[in-house]
């Protein structure tokens, strides 16, 4: 089945179900407007994959800058191709879920380049502040936006301090079935959530690696055994913004 | 001396009074245009963006929210510290308070990316989140004000009338609290991170509320024909004053606090000195039009035979007010996120940059909107309930104040 004829499937369950329960007296409510009000009874799709979640592990990513190359920007594609947003040439109001920075030191002139994306914090101010709890983090570490119960309030926004969320100012197509989106609601990287619940790595991983940099490890923090638990042993890491005590689960070397 | 009988009555209907409701429908009717064309087209034909993620309909629903809490002043004032005169005038400002919280309310979930989805806001709770507190926070206050209000009109439960009133005033406390700390708990934004947002929108609070009860109740008692007492009218201007101040000075503290801390200096500068639109709402907008003109108005030595100037100043301390609120919203989040502190840093995501920010059209109409919301409330209620005295006099408030007139 294609991507989109998946999610109208998706879509048509929900309809029906939530039919189903309207029928069994869930709140709906008609405003003169024409407005309709309801609520979601049904745990969202997120939610559920949760239960498959392990808990005893804590996925991350670090990042080494000194691999990083200023010209290149193949995850930021691998990541837009892979969820299906795009950089629309409205800089101001496109959803980026991951992009590269450039930082200058000033007084020496020094130059560095790398990506930033969602830091999947273990104590996200994200998801402390988010009224419906549509902002959450799952056992592994992952933290997520349930589009399903999100009502675009961007409180999240204001909070994070890695500027790691968008918002979906306009109506989409193309959507990924894997990856759902919707006007109205917030979003950020999802550390290809579907990609490492079946196994495989984070797309933007996979496409610096083929391409020959490297620059991105992918893997359980809580695993001793783990490569990317090995280097952040071996050599100095840093977190953005530390002070803030967030403990991220991207981590960066030679920054 | 005896206990003066007070009479309250609706206000009647007229043709300056239709006129009145058409005009407030029209901006409701805008209000509820712009509403639609922003649900249907999405954020992208607001001014708003990923950097300036509230905007002006914040400014407006932050207004009201903070006014209402303060617009029940007068209802504390007379019930919990027994001051006679206020009392005759605590119904109306127990009905506006919750206008006003209403009008806000209504701006703020219209604005959300999914305004259908209301019912989710406010059934599903995260507890950690001082917005949902928030929620539960308005809720609760339209509740008790609410009962408040119906301990006072109804017969024979005058005794369930002070500690009505002091629920009422402790729970506008926590609520200008809780809203003051939707930005003071932002740890990630240099402008916000601060303790000192509670006590100065309380303030605030204090200030516009008591600025939009005097106008609101002048106007009706002019449009009524009982005019409001003079004096009266100047108690509440000088009462509005000593909040104005207040703001003045813990907006003075916060800024010098930030100033010296050195995470908050780069934001301060940018805000008090930084030459742009912030710094100009501040210093012309704030502190002179908001704050120093009508603390003159109404402490100045004046004769007494007009309250005009503390009509005026009510209207100052509202505009300085809006643009308090704009530099706080809006400035705060155009100041770019500090992660590299001492580093230049850019990217395709405005990284480092300034972020600019146009209101649009819509965003105001809905705004006003919500103002137009809260005032038609008042209106209806006025009209529906017996909230305002026959006569709102110097003479029929206290005695006290008409003597001090001759
Ligand atoms: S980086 Fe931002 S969006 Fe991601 S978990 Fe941390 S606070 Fe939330
Ligand atoms: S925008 Fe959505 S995810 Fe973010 S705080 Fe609001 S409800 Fe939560």
């Amino acid at each position: 089945m294609s991507d989109v004829s998946l999610k109208e499937a998706y879509i048509d369950k929900t309809r029906r179900d939530f039919l189903k329960k309207a029928g069994a007296g869930v709140t709906t409510l008609a405003l003169a407007s024409g407005v309709t009000l309801m609520a979601y009874p049904e745990p969202a799709l997120a939610r559920k994959q949760e239960e498959m979640v392990d808990p005893s592990q804590r996925w991350g990513l670090l990042i080494d800058v000194n691999k990083c190359t200023e010209d290149c920007d193949a995850c930021v594609t691998a990541c837009s191709v892979e969820n299906g947003w795009k950089l629309d040439g409205n800089p101001a109001v496109d959803a980026q879920w991951i992009r590269k920075l450039k930082i200058k030191n000033p007084r020496s002139g020094h130059e560095q380049t790398f990506p930033v994306m969602c830091q999947h914090c273990a104590k996200p101010p994200c998801v402390d502040v988010c009224p419906t709890g549509a902002s959450f983090k799952r056992a592994d570490g992952i933290v997520l936006v349930d589009k399903h119960i999100c009502i675009g309030c961007r409180y999240c926004m204001m909070a994070c301090p890695y500027k790691a969320r968008s918002f979906v100012h306009e109506p989409l197509e193309e959507q990924k079935s894997h990856a759902p989106r919707g006007k109205g609601t917030v979003e950020s990287c999802t550390l290809c959530v579907h990609r490492v619940d079946r196994g495989d790595k984070p797309a933007c991983v996979e496409k610096c690696a083929s391409d020959g940099h490297g620059a991105l490890i992918f893997g359980d923090l809580n695993d001793d055994n783990s490569e990317i638990s090995k280097r952040i042993a071996t050599y100095a890491t840093k977190q953005i913004r530390a002070d803030l005590g967030l403990d991220t689960g991207v981590r960066y070397q030679n920054l | 001396m005896a206990k003066q009988r007070i009479t309250y009555s609706q206000i009647g209907t007229g043709t300056g009074f239709y006129s009145v409701l058409a005009l407030l429908g029209a901006f409701i009717a805008a209000g509820a245009a712009a509403f639609l064309y922003v649900e249907h087209h999405g954020h992208i034909v607001t001014g708003m963006t990923n950097q300036i993620v509230w905007g002006i309909p914040h400014v407006f629903a932050i207004f009201l929210i903070v006014a209402a809490s303060g617009a029940l002043n007068v209802a504390s004032i007379g019930s919990v510290f027994n001051k006679t005169a206020y009392k005759p005038l605590s119904r109306m400002s127990g009905v506006l308070a919750m206008a006003l919280l209403a009008g806000g309310l209504a701006v703020l979930l219209l604005d959300l990316g999914r305004p259908d989805r209301m019912i989710v806001a406010i059934t599903t709770y995260n507890f950690k989140s001082i917005f949902a507190w928030n929620i539960i926070l308005y809720s609760g206050f339209m509740a008790i004000v609410g009962a408040y209000l119906y301990v006072q009109m109804a017969k024979g439960l005058d005794k369930y009338k002070k500690p009505m009133g002091i629920a009422a005033f402790i729970w506008r406390l926590a609520l200008t609290t809780g809203t003051g700390s939707i930005f003071g708990w932002l740890v990630a934004r240099q402008g916000y991170d601060a303790a000192i947002m509670a006590p100065l929108f309380i303030a605030m609070s204090l200030s516009f509320g008591m600025a939009c009860f005097i106008l609101v109740v002048k106007y009706t008692g002019k449009a009524t024909e009982r005019p409001l007492g003079t004096q009266m009218t100047w108690r509440m201007g000088r009462l509005m004053g000593v909040m104005a101040a207040a703001v003045l000075y813990f907006t003075t503290v916060r800024h010098l606090g930030n100033l010296y801390a050195a995470e908050h200096a780069d934001v301060e500068q940018f805000i008090l000195f930084g030459g742009n639109v912030y710094s100009k709402l501040f210093w012309i907008g704030q502190v002179l039009i908001g704050g120093i003109v009508p603390l003159a108005l109404v402490f100045t030595p004046h004769r007494g035979e007009s309250s005009s100037r503390v009509t005026l100043a009510a209207l100052l301390i509202i505009l300085g007010g809006f643009a308090q609120l704009y530099v706080i919203i809006v400035g705060g989040q155009a100041f770019p996120l500090i992660m590299f502190p001492g580093m230049e840093v850019s990217s395709s995501f405005q990284d480092g940059v300034v972020g600019t920010y146009v209101p649009s059209l819509p965003e105001f109409a809905l705004g006003l909107g919500g103002v137009a919301i809260a005032m038609l409330i008042t209106v209806f209620a006025t009209m529906t309930f017996k909230l305002l005295p026959k006569d709102i006099s110097d003479a029929a408030l206290d005695p006290h104040l008409a003597a001090k007139a001759k």
